[in-house]
């Protein structure tokens, strides 16, 4: 008798263990095909898709412990952490895992990804033109606006502590933090905007002629300097966080190293150098490396801006075009290789940094 | 909070520099915000700094020269001689009044006087005219009348909140699920796991967007709010694991001892106990992959293409930066529409906001 009981429990639970997963990828992809093909309007569409998106990933989570739960103990504390981590793994692997794996592939290959070229694409990373002009506008923009971004930050959050209205500057400051690289890229393309004739409507224009010089076309001119121009909507965006970091790094500093600096005579600007610096080293390592990962990437600024024309191109930029524009699947690839490589060391970096200061896995 | 009373002049400096650098910072922002209520022709014939009072110049009277004056002669008004030349550009006069030819036809002149103005007309056709998709009659500079077709932004609004609030959902719920999993269950290579997991921070976005590309295509998802969805959370999930980790890791032990005791299963002690638990570290990120899927604009660009059914803000707004480069009515009206929810979340969740961006720091 019990061994019918166990081998029926064998077979229910096979049963369920194939029905259920089964069940779930079919009533989705139903769902799917009906909001992919159904005319729905727009609201009712939009109220539909994220009730599903929601309610189903809770459900499969809900149907699958479910059958997890009719396992014995032993078989139940084997599997149910698969549940838990499984389907993170599953798009972990399909998004990121084997994309890396397959673009380091790609970048070994030919343009259209037929024939394997050995390490030709790289060279031509340091040999052909736009792609290096890319590289050396991305050096630009890693030096230059790491190093504005983190100075001005370090800078306004030591004013800040000391003013009057610390909380309102300092939202201001952090709040273009919140605004797309799309939406700023119209900022200040207004801001920049050059118009034939003595009425600038565009500010930096209109001062330009006030002081007496003459409009310019910022985003166009004198190449490579244009980059310049646009560099600065990355100090204007990314200055805030910089600021955040630091500021919460300062309050930190202990009062009686200051004071007894000060009683000794030490000048402000000796403290800020001999003292606050020292002190807040860790921090501005750790907000250097972020945003020098930040602007390895950056895309969104230079696309809106000048579309990566007047030799703006920068690697994201480069390898879009390398891609969608002249189809070369061997020079984007390396380019986002590139890019990975790059980014590696200074991530690591971070990492340990982040967790010497106590945060994260330990 | 004596060193920061001790020097009173040093003090108003301080304050005086950073006040400063507080209007560089938000001037481009209010230049954006200003233009966006003002008439298209105002926009494109004065600065935006003009609505507010400033001394211009303001026609006071015309003088109708005699029909026969020469224009190549020196010109005598008032009894002082100008060149043509100068009338065409204006030219300022000894009592401090500017001439200007009205209609140099019909030997019309404008004698203005600079006096305080403003140009403070303010409309919201800009954004009825972004926000609708009707047509809209727009009175340009000549005074002729051009009908613009309205861009329809609310289309685009309701698809980014489409596809923003699942795709920020979606990847806090699995990585809540894989975080506790990491932390408190016991399985084969749990360590392993979870450093490549956290090593995947690394991985530029750009790396991927190919291979998944050719996947949607095949799948059919490409251009769809799944695969759109499916993508953000992929790319979200190293950074909220690792964010969810770090705070679901230092939860008591206690804690899950005891409702075990009570015969609660992991799934139980998860749904009801940790979740609940772990609201202020879900806010966080979740605010932070919010306003990065909001924000973004490449993986749109890549996964939703041109399929105009599916089109988020951003790529509206970048397509409208190319096609309708100086039509800075509609531009500054449909980046401010973009603006609201983001700027709505910062000013109102600005502490969870911040601590999201400190944990987020690594993002890939």
């Amino acid at each position: 008798m019990g061994t019918w009981i166990s081998r029926h429990k064998w077979l229910w639970l096979t049963f369920i263990t194939i029905l259920v997963p089964t069940m779930n990828l079919l009533i989705h992809w139903r769902i799917f095909i009906f909001l992919r093909d159904g005319d729905l309007t727009p609201i009712l569409y939009a109220v539909l898709a994220i009730i599903w998106g929601v309610v189903g990933v809770y459900t499969i989570y809900l149907s699958l412990n479910w059958v997890v739960e009719q396992y014995s103990v032993k078989w139940r504390q084997r599997i149910q952490p698969l549940i838990f981590v499984g389907p993170a793994l599953i798009l972990l692997g399909w998004l990121l895992l084997y994309p890396t794996l397959r673009t380091l592939i790609l970048s070994f290959m030919d343009e259209s990804s037929v024939d394997f070229v050995g390490f030709s694409n790289y060279a031509a990373i340091i040999t052909n033109r736009l792609l290096l002009s890319a590289l050396r506008n991305n050096l630009l923009w890693v030096v230059l606006g790491t190093f504005s971004c983190v100075s001005m930050g370090l800078i306004i959050a030591v004013l800040a502590d000391r003013s009057s209205f610390e909380k309102l500057a300092k939202s201001i400051i952090f709040m273009p933090m919140a605004i797309s690289m799309v939406a700023s890229g119209v900022i200040w393309k207004f801001v920049y905007y050059y118009k034939p004739g003595d009425e600038q409507i565009g500010l930096l224009n209109a001062i330009v002629v006030a002081l007496g010089g003459e409009a310019q076309a910022w985003a166009s001119f004198s190449q490579p300097w244009n980059n310049l121009f646009l560099i600065v909507i990355l100090v204007w965006m990314q200055t805030g966080f910089a600021m955040v970091l630091l500021s919460a790094g300062i309050k930190g500093i202990p009062e009686e190293s200051l004071e007894a600096a000060r009683v000794d005579g030490a000048s402000e600007i000796r403290i800020f150098f001999k003292i606050m610096i020292p002190y807040l080293k860790g921090t501005i390592l750790s907000v250097t490396t972020t945003i020098i990962v930040f602007t390895l990437k950056i895309f969104d600024v230079v696309m809106v801006m000048t579309g990566g024309q007047y030799d703006t191109d920068v690697v994201a930029t480069q390898f879009y075009r390398q891609f969608f524009m002249y189809r070369n699947n061997g020079y984007g690839s390396t380019l986002a290789i590139v890019l990975l490589i790059a980014i590696i060391p200074v991530l690591i970096f971070n990492l340990r940094q982040i967790r010497k200061q106590g945060g994260g896995f330990s | 909070m004596k060193r920061r009373q001790k020097k009173k002049g040093s003090k108003w400096l301080v304050n005086g520099i950073l006040g400063f650098i507080c209007l560089i910072w938000i001037i481009p922002t209010a230049g954006l915000f200003v233009s966006s209520f003002r008439p298209a022709a105002d926009i494109l014939e004065t600065g935006w700094w003009t609505v507010f009072p400033h001394k211009g110049w303001e026609t006071e009277e015309q003088m109708t020269l005699p029909k026969d004056t020469d224009l190549k002669e020196p010109i005598e008004v008032s009894g002082v001689n100008y060149s043509d030349e100068q009338l065409k550009q204006g030219v300022t006069t000894t009592e401090g009044q500017k001439l200007v030819w009205q209609n140099r036809r019909g030997r019309i002149i404008d004698v203005q006087e600079k006096q305080w103005k403003t140009n403070a007309v303010f409309t919201l056709d800009n954004y009825k005219n972004v926000l609708g998709g009707k047509n809209y009659e727009i009175t340009q500079s000549d005074g002729s009348i051009k009908i613009e077709k309205g861009s329809n932004l609310t289309r685009a609004f309701v698809n980014t909140l489409t596809v923003a609030i699942p795709a920020t959902i979606i990847p806090v719920l699995i990585a809540a699920f894989a975080a506790y999993a990491f932390a408190w269950m016991k399985f084969a290579g749990r360590k392993t796991i979870f450093v490549i997991v956290v090593a995947l921070l690394v991985v530029p976005l750009q790396v991927a967007l190919i291979p998944v590309l050719q996947n949607f295509t095949a799948l059919g998802l490409n251009g769809t709010y799944l695969g759109i969805w499916i993508a953000h959370t992929g790319f979200g999930l190293p950074l909220s694991t690792y964010f969810l980790y770090s705070y679901i890791s230092q939860l008591p032990r206690d804690l899950f001892e005891s409702a075990f005791m009570d015969g609660a299963s992991n799934f139980t002690i998860f749904t009801k106990l940790i979740l609940p638990l772990s609201v202020p570290s879900i806010a966080s990120i979740g605010i932070f992959q919010f306003l990065w899927v909001w924000n973004d604009y490449l993986v749109s660009l890549v996964f939703i293409g041109s399929q105009p059914n599916v089109q988020v803000l951003s790529m509206r707004i970048a397509e409208m930066v190319g096609s309708y480069g100086n039509d800075w009515h509609l531009l500054t009206a449909a980046s401010f529409v973009s603006m609201i929810m983001p700027l709505a979340v910062f000013f109102a969740l600005q502490k969870y906001f911040v601590r999201g961006l400190m944990g987020g720091s690594v993002k890939g």
